[in-house]
Protein backbone atom coordinates (compact mmCIF):
# COMPACT_ATOMS: atom_id res chain seq x y z
CA UNK A 1 0.00 0.00 0.00
CA UNK A 2 1.36 3.54 -1.46
CA UNK A 3 -0.13 6.20 0.51
CA UNK A 4 0.39 9.31 2.37
CA UNK A 5 -0.60 8.95 6.05
CA UNK A 6 0.56 9.00 8.98
CA UNK A 7 -0.89 6.80 11.27
CA UNK A 8 -2.97 4.17 9.51
CA UNK A 9 -5.85 4.18 12.57
CA UNK A 10 -5.68 8.15 12.71
CA UNK A 11 -6.70 9.11 8.77
CA UNK A 12 -9.84 10.62 9.82
CA UNK A 13 -8.68 12.55 12.93
CA UNK A 14 -6.06 13.68 10.58
CA UNK A 15 -7.78 14.57 7.55
CA UNK A 16 -10.39 16.62 9.33
CA UNK A 17 -7.69 19.12 10.97
CA UNK A 18 -6.75 19.88 7.82
CA UNK A 19 -9.77 20.44 6.53
CA UNK A 20 -11.06 22.72 8.89
CA UNK A 21 -7.39 24.45 8.97
CA UNK A 22 -8.00 24.97 5.10
CA UNK A 23 -11.59 25.87 4.86
CA UNK A 24 -12.01 28.05 8.23
CA UNK A 25 -13.95 30.54 5.76
CA UNK A 26 -16.49 28.05 5.24
CA UNK A 27 -16.77 25.40 8.05
CA UNK A 28 -15.42 25.36 11.71
CA UNK A 29 -15.02 22.03 13.85
CA UNK A 30 -17.23 21.37 17.49
CA UNK A 31 -17.17 19.89 20.95
CA UNK A 32 -17.65 16.23 18.86
CA UNK A 33 -14.37 16.06 16.65
CA UNK A 34 -16.62 14.06 14.30
CA UNK A 35 -18.90 16.88 14.05
CA UNK A 36 -17.95 19.35 11.22
CA UNK A 37 -20.43 22.39 10.99
CA UNK A 38 -21.27 25.09 8.76
CA UNK A 39 -19.55 28.44 10.39
CA UNK A 40 -23.24 30.26 10.28
CA UNK A 41 -24.98 26.81 11.77
CA UNK A 42 -27.45 26.98 13.52
CA UNK A 43 -29.60 29.70 11.00
CA UNK A 44 -32.56 31.23 12.49
CA UNK A 45 -35.28 31.07 10.84
CA UNK A 46 -34.00 27.53 9.06
CA UNK A 47 -34.27 24.18 8.90
CA UNK A 48 -31.29 22.51 9.63
CA UNK A 49 -29.97 20.25 7.02
CA UNK A 50 -27.75 17.34 8.39
CA UNK A 51 -25.92 14.52 6.92
CA UNK A 52 -23.58 12.10 7.28
CA UNK A 53 -21.44 8.77 6.34
CA UNK A 54 -18.57 7.00 6.15
CA UNK A 55 -14.94 8.93 5.72
CA UNK A 56 -13.22 8.12 2.34
CA UNK A 57 -15.28 9.65 0.03
CA UNK A 58 -14.03 13.51 -0.29
CA UNK A 59 -15.30 15.99 -0.94
CA UNK A 60 -18.53 14.29 0.58
CA UNK A 61 -19.31 14.42 3.04
CA UNK A 62 -17.86 17.79 4.91
CA UNK A 63 -17.28 18.94 1.95
CA UNK A 64 -20.65 19.80 1.27
CA UNK A 65 -21.18 22.14 4.37
CA UNK A 66 -21.89 25.53 3.83
CA UNK A 67 -24.28 28.39 2.47
CA UNK A 68 -27.49 26.86 1.41
CA UNK A 69 -26.66 23.72 1.04
CA UNK A 70 -25.61 21.00 4.59
CA UNK A 71 -25.36 22.66 8.45
CA UNK A 72 -23.88 19.86 9.69
CA UNK A 73 -22.32 16.78 9.14
CA UNK A 74 -21.55 13.37 11.21
CA UNK A 75 -18.48 11.94 10.26
CA UNK A 76 -17.44 8.04 10.45
CA UNK A 77 -14.74 5.95 10.06
CA UNK A 78 -13.44 5.10 6.81
CA UNK A 79 -16.30 3.60 5.04
CA UNK A 80 -18.03 3.17 8.62
CA UNK A 81 -21.41 5.18 9.58
CA UNK A 82 -20.65 7.85 12.40
CA UNK A 83 -21.93 6.80 15.44
CA UNK A 84 -25.41 7.71 16.86
CA UNK A 85 -23.75 10.45 18.83
CA UNK A 86 -22.31 12.10 16.46
CA UNK A 87 -25.23 12.01 14.19
CA UNK A 88 -26.96 13.35 17.56
CA UNK A 89 -24.43 16.17 17.70
CA UNK A 90 -25.05 17.18 14.23
CA UNK A 91 -28.24 17.63 14.71
CA UNK A 92 -27.84 19.98 17.39
CA UNK A 93 -25.50 22.00 15.44
CA UNK A 94 -27.60 22.41 13.16
CA UNK A 95 -30.84 22.84 14.84
CA UNK A 96 -32.05 26.48 15.05
CA UNK A 97 -35.60 25.29 16.37
CA UNK A 98 -37.59 24.72 12.88
CA UNK A 99 -36.24 20.89 13.31
CA UNK A 100 -33.54 19.28 11.47
CA UNK A 101 -33.33 17.09 8.11
CA UNK A 102 -30.89 14.75 8.19
CA UNK A 103 -30.68 13.26 4.45
CA UNK A 104 -28.54 10.50 3.91
CA UNK A 105 -28.20 7.68 2.12
CA UNK A 106 -29.33 4.07 2.57
CA UNK A 107 -26.74 1.73 4.57
CA UNK A 108 -27.28 -0.68 7.35
CA UNK A 109 -25.24 1.48 9.51
CA UNK A 110 -26.60 4.62 9.01
CA UNK A 111 -29.83 3.66 9.10
CA UNK A 112 -29.15 2.11 12.69
CA UNK A 113 -27.53 4.84 13.85
CA UNK A 114 -29.61 7.52 12.56
CA UNK A 115 -32.63 5.96 13.81
CA UNK A 116 -31.19 5.70 17.54
CA UNK A 117 -30.17 9.44 17.12
CA UNK A 118 -33.21 10.88 16.23
CA UNK A 119 -34.86 8.85 19.29
CA UNK A 120 -32.21 10.51 21.85
CA UNK A 121 -32.70 13.96 19.65
CA UNK A 122 -36.77 13.66 20.04
CA UNK A 123 -36.51 13.15 23.94
CA UNK A 124 -34.32 16.14 23.74
CA UNK A 125 -36.95 18.04 21.87
CA UNK A 126 -35.74 18.16 18.63
CA UNK A 127 -37.81 17.48 15.66
CA UNK A 128 -36.51 15.41 13.25
CA UNK A 129 -36.74 13.80 9.71
CA UNK A 130 -35.42 12.09 7.56
CA UNK A 131 -34.83 11.14 3.54
CA UNK A 132 -32.79 8.52 2.72
CA UNK A 133 -31.14 7.97 -0.80
CA UNK A 134 -31.13 5.30 -2.95
CA UNK A 135 -30.20 6.51 -6.55
CA UNK A 136 -27.58 3.83 -7.25
CA UNK A 137 -29.90 2.13 -9.44
CA UNK A 138 -27.38 -0.99 -10.41
CA UNK A 139 -28.03 -2.13 -6.13
CA UNK A 140 -31.24 -3.49 -6.85
CA UNK A 141 -33.94 -4.33 -9.30
CA UNK A 142 -36.71 -1.06 -9.43
CA UNK A 143 -39.31 -3.06 -7.41
CA UNK A 144 -37.32 -3.21 -4.67
CA UNK A 145 -35.53 0.43 -4.72
CA UNK A 146 -36.27 0.62 -1.15
CA UNK A 147 -33.03 -1.81 -1.09
CA UNK A 148 -30.85 0.22 -3.73
CA UNK A 149 -27.62 2.52 -1.70
CA UNK A 150 -27.32 6.54 -2.49
CA UNK A 151 -24.19 7.41 -4.01
CA UNK A 152 -23.61 10.91 -5.38
CA UNK A 153 -27.22 11.41 -6.07
CA UNK A 154 -26.78 12.67 -2.23
CA UNK A 155 -25.15 15.46 -3.55
CA UNK A 156 -28.27 16.94 -5.64
CA UNK A 157 -30.35 15.93 -3.09
CA UNK A 158 -28.59 18.35 -0.54
CA UNK A 159 -28.40 21.05 -2.70
CA UNK A 160 -32.10 20.63 -2.94
CA UNK A 161 -33.01 20.14 0.78
CA UNK A 162 -30.96 22.76 1.59
CA UNK A 163 -32.06 25.45 -1.60
CA UNK A 164 -35.53 24.94 0.33
CA UNK A 165 -34.46 25.54 3.89
CA UNK A 166 -32.77 28.71 2.60
CA UNK A 167 -36.13 29.96 1.01
CA UNK A 168 -37.86 29.74 4.07
CA UNK A 169 -39.25 26.18 3.55
CA UNK A 170 -40.78 24.47 6.61
CA UNK A 171 -39.29 20.58 7.97
CA UNK A 172 -42.50 19.11 5.99
CA UNK A 173 -41.53 21.30 2.55
CA UNK A 174 -37.70 20.44 2.99
CA UNK A 175 -38.43 16.98 3.38
CA UNK A 176 -40.81 16.56 0.20
CA UNK A 177 -38.47 18.32 -1.94
CA UNK A 178 -35.38 16.64 -0.73
CA UNK A 179 -37.45 13.14 -1.29
CA UNK A 180 -38.72 14.50 -4.72
CA UNK A 181 -35.22 15.21 -5.47
CA UNK A 182 -34.15 11.54 -4.72
CA UNK A 183 -36.59 9.76 -6.41
CA UNK A 184 -35.89 12.33 -10.30
CA UNK A 185 -32.19 11.32 -9.60
CA UNK A 186 -30.44 8.13 -11.22
CA UNK A 187 -26.89 6.89 -11.03
CA UNK A 188 -24.84 3.71 -11.71
CA UNK A 189 -20.56 3.56 -11.49
CA UNK A 190 -18.04 1.64 -12.95
CA UNK A 191 -14.86 0.57 -11.30
CA UNK A 192 -11.95 -0.60 -12.68
CA UNK A 193 -9.31 -0.50 -10.10
CA UNK A 194 -10.04 -1.39 -6.38
CA UNK A 195 -9.67 0.57 -2.90
CA UNK A 196 -7.67 -0.20 0.11
CA UNK A 197 -8.56 1.23 3.43
CA UNK A 198 -5.21 2.58 5.04
CA UNK A 199 -5.91 0.26 8.71
CA UNK A 200 -6.87 -2.77 6.64
CA UNK A 201 -3.25 -2.72 4.26
CA UNK A 202 -4.89 -4.48 1.43
CA UNK A 203 -7.78 -4.44 -0.89
CA UNK A 204 -10.58 -6.51 0.17
CA UNK A 205 -11.86 -6.70 -3.41
CA UNK A 206 -10.34 -7.28 -6.61
CA UNK A 207 -11.09 -6.07 -10.74
CA UNK A 208 -8.57 -7.64 -12.74
CA UNK A 209 -6.08 -6.03 -15.16
CA UNK A 210 -8.02 -5.54 -18.27
CA UNK A 211 -11.59 -5.65 -16.78
CA UNK A 212 -14.16 -3.42 -15.10
CA UNK A 213 -17.21 -4.15 -13.02
CA UNK A 214 -20.31 -2.34 -13.83
CA UNK A 215 -22.39 -1.17 -11.11
CA UNK A 216 -19.78 -1.36 -8.13
CA UNK A 217 -20.78 0.27 -5.37
CA UNK A 218 -19.23 3.12 -3.19
CA UNK A 219 -17.19 0.66 -0.91
CA UNK A 220 -16.68 -1.94 -4.08
CA UNK A 221 -19.73 -3.32 -3.50
CA UNK A 222 -20.21 -5.96 -6.51
CA UNK A 223 -22.05 -4.64 -9.29
CA UNK A 224 -24.65 -6.24 -11.37
CA UNK A 225 -21.54 -8.01 -14.37
CA UNK A 226 -17.74 -7.99 -14.49
CA UNK A 227 -16.99 -6.82 -18.25
CA UNK A 228 -13.47 -6.49 -20.45
CA UNK A 229 -12.61 -2.58 -20.36
CA UNK A 230 -14.26 -0.35 -22.47
CA UNK A 231 -13.42 2.66 -24.08
CA UNK A 232 -14.77 5.87 -22.32
CA UNK A 233 -17.64 6.02 -25.17
CA UNK A 234 -18.52 2.78 -24.69
CA UNK A 235 -18.86 3.56 -20.69
CA UNK A 236 -20.77 6.38 -21.12
CA UNK A 237 -23.59 4.29 -23.51
CA UNK A 238 -23.39 1.32 -20.87
CA UNK A 239 -23.83 3.60 -17.74
CA UNK A 240 -26.87 5.63 -20.01
CA UNK A 241 -27.99 2.57 -20.64
CA UNK A 242 -29.26 1.95 -17.23
CA UNK A 243 -29.92 4.76 -15.73
CA UNK A 244 -32.00 6.33 -18.84
CA UNK A 245 -34.94 3.24 -18.73
CA UNK A 246 -34.94 3.60 -15.38
CA UNK A 247 -36.22 6.99 -14.51
CA UNK A 248 -37.07 6.79 -17.56
CA UNK A 249 -35.97 10.00 -18.81
CA UNK A 250 -37.56 10.82 -22.50
CA UNK A 251 -37.36 13.26 -24.77
CA UNK A 252 -37.98 17.12 -23.61
CA UNK A 253 -36.89 15.79 -20.48
CA UNK A 254 -34.30 18.38 -18.74
CA UNK A 255 -31.58 16.96 -16.44
CA UNK A 256 -28.59 18.02 -14.51
CA UNK A 257 -25.68 15.72 -15.02
CA UNK A 258 -22.70 15.04 -12.28
CA UNK A 259 -19.97 12.85 -13.26
CA UNK A 260 -17.59 11.96 -10.74
CA UNK A 261 -14.56 10.32 -10.54
CA UNK A 262 -13.80 7.52 -7.89
CA UNK A 263 -10.41 9.00 -6.55
CA UNK A 264 -8.24 8.15 -8.84
CA UNK A 265 -9.62 8.65 -12.26
CA UNK A 266 -7.76 11.80 -14.00
CA UNK A 267 -10.10 14.38 -14.04
CA UNK A 268 -8.60 14.76 -17.79
CA UNK A 269 -10.93 11.09 -18.11
CA UNK A 270 -13.71 12.65 -16.72
CA UNK A 271 -14.34 14.97 -19.64
CA UNK A 272 -13.70 12.08 -22.01
CA UNK A 273 -16.54 10.26 -21.13
CA UNK A 274 -18.95 14.07 -20.38
CA UNK A 275 -18.17 14.51 -23.84
CA UNK A 276 -19.80 10.76 -25.17
CA UNK A 277 -22.72 11.01 -22.28
CA UNK A 278 -23.69 14.41 -23.70
CA UNK A 279 -24.03 13.66 -27.07
CA UNK A 280 -26.22 10.49 -25.99
CA UNK A 281 -28.66 12.85 -24.69
CA UNK A 282 -28.77 15.06 -27.14
CA UNK A 283 -29.16 12.67 -29.58
CA UNK A 284 -32.13 11.38 -27.28
CA UNK A 285 -33.65 14.87 -27.08
CA UNK A 286 -32.45 15.02 -23.39
CA UNK A 287 -31.52 18.69 -22.39
CA UNK A 288 -28.48 19.30 -20.29
CA UNK A 289 -29.43 21.97 -17.65
CA UNK A 290 -26.48 21.78 -15.73
CA UNK A 291 -23.84 19.25 -15.31
CA UNK A 292 -21.02 18.47 -12.94
CA UNK A 293 -17.75 17.12 -13.84
CA UNK A 294 -14.87 16.23 -11.22
CA UNK A 295 -14.35 14.57 -8.40
CA UNK A 296 -17.42 15.10 -6.14
CA UNK A 297 -18.30 11.99 -4.62
CA UNK A 298 -15.20 9.44 -4.17
CA UNK A 299 -14.05 6.05 -2.98
CA UNK A 300 -10.17 6.53 -1.84
CA UNK A 301 -8.38 5.59 -4.64
CA UNK A 302 -10.93 3.65 -6.43
CA UNK A 303 -10.18 4.23 -10.48
CA UNK A 304 -13.42 4.47 -11.67
CA UNK A 305 -16.83 7.17 -12.54
CA UNK A 306 -20.36 7.56 -11.35
CA UNK A 307 -22.67 9.01 -13.40
CA UNK A 308 -25.81 10.55 -12.21
CA UNK A 309 -29.35 12.20 -13.93
CA UNK A 310 -31.68 14.50 -12.02
CA UNK A 311 -34.92 14.76 -13.99
CA UNK A 312 -36.34 18.63 -13.41
CA UNK A 313 -39.43 20.22 -12.92
CA UNK A 314 -39.90 23.84 -12.50
CA UNK A 315 -39.25 23.25 -8.41
CA UNK A 316 -36.18 21.33 -8.57
CA UNK A 317 -34.78 23.82 -11.12
CA UNK A 318 -35.10 26.65 -9.22
CA UNK A 319 -33.98 25.03 -6.47
CA UNK A 320 -30.86 24.04 -8.25
CA UNK A 321 -30.57 27.28 -9.03
CA UNK A 322 -30.22 28.49 -5.27
CA UNK A 323 -26.35 29.84 -5.24
CA UNK A 324 -24.30 27.64 -2.44
CA UNK A 325 -20.50 28.30 -1.19
CA UNK A 326 -19.32 24.96 -0.32
CA UNK A 327 -15.66 23.70 -0.99
CA UNK A 328 -17.16 20.55 -3.16
CA UNK A 329 -19.22 22.33 -5.11
CA UNK A 330 -16.41 25.57 -5.56
CA UNK A 331 -13.55 23.19 -6.50
CA UNK A 332 -14.78 22.93 -10.12
CA UNK A 333 -17.86 25.02 -10.73
CA UNK A 334 -20.33 27.05 -8.17
CA UNK B 1 -24.29 -22.70 42.95
CA UNK B 2 -27.62 -21.62 40.87
CA UNK B 3 -26.01 -18.06 40.46
CA UNK B 4 -23.81 -15.68 40.68
CA UNK B 5 -23.82 -11.97 42.44
CA UNK B 6 -23.76 -9.45 40.21
CA UNK B 7 -21.40 -6.93 42.07
CA UNK B 8 -18.49 -9.96 41.07
CA UNK B 9 -19.54 -9.50 37.48
CA UNK B 10 -16.63 -7.45 36.06
CA UNK B 11 -14.86 -10.21 35.40
CA UNK B 12 -17.01 -11.00 32.92
CA UNK B 13 -16.60 -7.88 31.17
CA UNK B 14 -12.54 -8.55 31.45
CA UNK B 15 -13.34 -11.81 29.72
CA UNK B 16 -15.31 -9.78 27.00
CA UNK B 17 -12.57 -7.56 26.54
CA UNK B 18 -10.15 -10.54 26.29
CA UNK B 19 -11.64 -12.04 23.30
CA UNK B 20 -11.90 -9.82 21.11
CA UNK B 21 -8.43 -8.35 21.36
CA UNK B 22 -7.19 -12.18 21.03
CA UNK B 23 -9.06 -12.48 18.03
CA UNK B 24 -8.81 -9.03 16.63
CA UNK B 25 -7.14 -10.15 13.39
CA UNK B 26 -9.10 -13.34 12.94
CA UNK B 27 -12.57 -11.13 13.10
CA UNK B 28 -10.81 -8.70 10.32
CA UNK B 29 -9.55 -11.64 8.33
CA UNK B 30 -13.45 -13.31 7.93
CA UNK B 31 -14.59 -10.07 7.18
CA UNK B 32 -12.45 -9.39 4.76
CA UNK B 33 -13.84 -12.19 2.63
CA UNK B 34 -17.44 -10.60 2.34
CA UNK B 35 -16.44 -7.48 4.07
CA UNK B 36 -14.59 -4.34 4.45
CA UNK B 37 -12.06 -6.37 6.68
CA UNK B 38 -12.41 -3.86 9.10
CA UNK B 39 -14.67 -5.94 11.73
CA UNK B 40 -11.76 -7.06 14.36
CA UNK B 41 -10.58 -3.35 13.91
CA UNK B 42 -13.39 -1.73 15.21
CA UNK B 43 -14.38 -4.17 17.68
CA UNK B 44 -10.92 -3.86 19.42
CA UNK B 45 -11.14 -0.28 19.84
CA UNK B 46 -14.75 -0.41 21.20
CA UNK B 47 -13.55 -3.05 23.57
CA UNK B 48 -10.15 -1.50 24.14
CA UNK B 49 -11.21 1.92 25.13
CA UNK B 50 -14.17 -0.14 27.78
CA UNK B 51 -10.45 -1.57 29.11
CA UNK B 52 -9.10 1.36 30.25
CA UNK B 53 -11.88 2.71 31.16
CA UNK B 54 -12.96 0.45 33.83
CA UNK B 55 -9.20 -0.34 34.62
CA UNK B 56 -8.92 -0.11 38.21
CA UNK B 57 -12.71 0.47 39.31
CA UNK B 58 -14.70 -1.70 41.07
CA UNK B 59 -17.44 -2.28 38.76
CA UNK B 60 -20.41 -5.03 39.30
CA UNK B 61 -21.98 -6.44 35.92
CA UNK B 62 -24.94 -3.90 35.44
CA UNK B 63 -22.40 -1.12 35.27
CA UNK B 64 -19.62 -2.80 33.59
CA UNK B 65 -21.96 -4.14 30.50
CA UNK B 66 -23.37 -0.47 30.83
CA UNK B 67 -20.08 0.95 30.21
CA UNK B 68 -18.99 -1.25 27.33
CA UNK B 69 -22.61 -0.61 25.78
CA UNK B 70 -22.33 3.21 25.29
CA UNK B 71 -18.60 2.90 24.16
CA UNK B 72 -20.05 1.02 21.56
CA UNK B 73 -22.93 2.90 20.65
CA UNK B 74 -21.47 6.66 21.33
CA UNK B 75 -18.16 5.97 20.21
CA UNK B 76 -18.16 2.96 17.54
CA UNK B 77 -20.30 3.98 15.32
CA UNK B 78 -20.88 1.42 11.82
CA UNK B 79 -23.31 -1.26 12.00
CA UNK B 80 -21.63 -3.12 15.21
CA UNK B 81 -21.56 -0.17 17.33
CA UNK B 82 -25.21 0.58 17.27
CA UNK B 83 -25.56 -3.66 17.39
CA UNK B 84 -23.42 -4.64 20.13
CA UNK B 85 -24.36 -1.50 22.12
CA UNK B 86 -27.69 -2.71 22.15
CA UNK B 87 -26.74 -6.02 22.83
CA UNK B 88 -25.04 -5.36 26.11
CA UNK B 89 -27.19 -2.09 26.78
CA UNK B 90 -30.33 -4.75 27.38
CA UNK B 91 -28.20 -7.17 29.10
CA UNK B 92 -27.54 -4.45 31.44
CA UNK B 93 -31.02 -3.20 31.93
CA UNK B 94 -32.54 -6.60 32.82
CA UNK B 95 -29.87 -7.05 35.21
CA UNK B 96 -30.61 -3.75 37.07
CA UNK B 97 -31.15 -4.08 40.81
CA UNK B 98 -31.01 -8.10 40.94
CA UNK B 99 -28.08 -8.67 43.74
CA UNK B 100 -27.70 -12.42 42.38
CA UNK B 101 -27.82 -13.49 38.56
CA UNK B 102 -29.50 -16.73 38.04
CA UNK B 103 -30.94 -18.72 35.11
CA UNK B 104 -33.95 -17.25 35.06
CA UNK B 105 -32.47 -13.90 34.61
CA UNK B 106 -29.88 -14.69 32.51
CA UNK B 107 -32.27 -15.99 29.84
CA UNK B 108 -33.93 -13.01 30.59
CA UNK B 109 -30.70 -11.23 29.46
CA UNK B 110 -30.27 -13.16 25.79
CA UNK B 111 -34.17 -12.77 25.12
CA UNK B 112 -33.98 -9.06 25.65
CA UNK B 113 -30.94 -8.72 23.91
CA UNK B 114 -32.28 -10.27 20.90
CA UNK B 115 -35.46 -8.38 21.32
CA UNK B 116 -33.22 -5.02 21.24
CA UNK B 117 -31.49 -6.23 17.83
CA UNK B 118 -34.75 -7.03 16.13
CA UNK B 119 -35.94 -3.68 17.08
CA UNK B 120 -32.72 -2.07 15.48
CA UNK B 121 -33.00 -3.87 11.90
CA UNK B 122 -34.88 -5.80 9.70
CA UNK B 123 -32.81 -9.18 10.20
CA UNK B 124 -33.93 -12.47 11.08
CA UNK B 125 -32.80 -15.80 11.29
CA UNK B 126 -31.28 -16.97 8.51
CA UNK B 127 -29.89 -13.72 6.89
CA UNK B 128 -26.53 -14.28 8.08
CA UNK B 129 -26.02 -11.78 10.68
CA UNK B 130 -25.08 -12.19 14.41
CA UNK B 131 -28.52 -13.08 15.19
CA UNK B 132 -27.62 -16.65 13.51
CA UNK B 133 -25.75 -17.24 16.57
CA UNK B 134 -27.74 -15.29 19.11
CA UNK B 135 -31.31 -16.57 18.58
CA UNK B 136 -29.93 -20.77 18.91
CA UNK B 137 -28.26 -19.16 21.72
CA UNK B 138 -31.11 -18.01 23.92
CA UNK B 139 -33.35 -21.21 22.77
CA UNK B 140 -31.04 -23.70 24.16
CA UNK B 141 -30.20 -22.01 27.07
CA UNK B 142 -34.24 -21.89 27.80
CA UNK B 143 -34.61 -25.21 26.79
CA UNK B 144 -32.28 -26.53 29.50
CA UNK B 145 -33.21 -23.83 32.15
CA UNK B 146 -34.58 -26.48 34.75
CA UNK B 147 -30.96 -28.48 34.20
CA UNK B 148 -28.26 -26.40 36.57
CA UNK B 149 -27.28 -22.82 35.29
CA UNK B 150 -23.70 -24.54 33.95
CA UNK B 151 -25.59 -26.87 31.80
CA UNK B 152 -27.35 -24.46 30.58
CA UNK B 153 -24.52 -22.63 29.52
CA UNK B 154 -22.42 -25.59 27.39
CA UNK B 155 -25.94 -25.98 25.44
CA UNK B 156 -25.93 -22.14 24.83
CA UNK B 157 -21.95 -22.16 23.98
CA UNK B 158 -22.71 -25.48 21.57
CA UNK B 159 -25.58 -24.27 19.90
CA UNK B 160 -23.74 -20.49 19.36
CA UNK B 161 -21.12 -22.45 17.52
CA UNK B 162 -23.90 -24.29 15.29
CA UNK B 163 -25.65 -21.16 14.57
CA UNK B 164 -22.14 -19.23 13.52
CA UNK B 165 -21.30 -21.73 11.71
CA UNK B 166 -24.41 -22.28 9.64
CA UNK B 167 -23.46 -18.79 8.37
CA UNK B 168 -21.19 -20.39 6.39
CA UNK B 169 -23.71 -22.19 4.04
CA UNK B 170 -26.19 -18.72 4.02
CA UNK B 171 -26.60 -16.06 1.85
CA UNK B 172 -26.48 -12.76 3.15
CA UNK B 173 -29.72 -10.57 3.48
CA UNK B 174 -28.73 -7.61 5.24
CA UNK B 175 -25.82 -5.26 5.40
CA UNK B 176 -23.17 -5.07 3.00
CA UNK B 177 -22.32 -8.59 2.19
CA UNK B 178 -26.32 -8.63 1.23
CA UNK B 179 -24.98 -6.67 -2.14
CA UNK B 180 -22.67 -9.87 -3.08
CA UNK B 181 -25.98 -12.37 -3.09
CA UNK B 182 -24.74 -15.88 -3.68
CA UNK B 183 -21.11 -14.46 -3.38
CA UNK B 184 -21.58 -14.01 0.23
CA UNK B 185 -22.57 -18.00 0.58
CA UNK B 186 -19.36 -20.28 1.56
CA UNK B 187 -17.69 -18.16 4.40
CA UNK B 188 -18.26 -17.03 7.74
CA UNK B 189 -20.27 -13.86 8.93
CA UNK B 190 -18.33 -11.87 10.74
CA UNK B 191 -20.72 -10.54 13.16
CA UNK B 192 -22.16 -14.05 13.83
CA UNK B 193 -18.62 -14.90 14.77
CA UNK B 194 -17.69 -12.41 17.23
CA UNK B 195 -21.10 -12.78 18.42
CA UNK B 196 -19.63 -16.48 19.50
CA UNK B 197 -16.94 -15.34 21.12
CA UNK B 198 -18.40 -13.19 23.19
CA UNK B 199 -21.52 -15.74 23.98
CA UNK B 200 -18.33 -18.25 24.90
CA UNK B 201 -16.33 -15.94 26.75
CA UNK B 202 -19.16 -14.69 28.64
CA UNK B 203 -20.42 -18.46 29.28
CA UNK B 204 -16.93 -19.80 30.25
CA UNK B 205 -16.47 -16.51 32.89
CA UNK B 206 -20.02 -17.32 34.39
CA UNK B 207 -19.47 -20.86 34.83
CA UNK B 208 -15.87 -19.84 36.58
CA UNK B 209 -17.93 -17.78 39.44
CA UNK B 210 -20.65 -20.48 39.54
CA UNK B 211 -17.77 -22.86 40.53
CA UNK B 212 -16.27 -20.58 42.87
CA UNK B 213 -19.24 -20.51 45.73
Amino acid sequence: MQRIINKPDFVVEDMLKGFVKNHQDIVSATENPRVIKYNKAPQEGRVGIVTGGGSGHKPAFIGYVGKNMVDAVAVGEIFSSPTAKAFLDAFKAANAGKGVACLYGNYAGDNMNVKMAKQMAEMEGIEVKTVVANDDVASAPKDESQKRRGVAGEILMWKVGGAKASKGGSLEEVIAAAQKAIDNTKSVGIGITPCTIPSVGKANFEIKEGTMEVGIGHHGEPGIKISDLATADEMAEIMLDIIIPDMPFTKDDEVVVLLSGLGATPVMEQYIVYNKVEEILSEKGIKVYRSYVGNYFTSLEMMGITLTLMKLDDELKELMDVEVDTMGLKQFQR
Amino acid sequence: MNSFKNKDGKVILEGLIKTIQQNKDYLSKIDGEIGDGDHGINMNKGFTICEERIAGKPLNLTDGLKELAMILMMEIGGSMGPLYGTMFFEMSKTTEGKEDINSEVFAEMLSKAVAGIQSLGEAKLGDKTILDTLIPAERAFKDAIDSDFSTAIDRMIESAEKGKDSTINLVAKIGRASRLGERSRGVLDAGATSCFLLLQAMGKTIKELLSHD
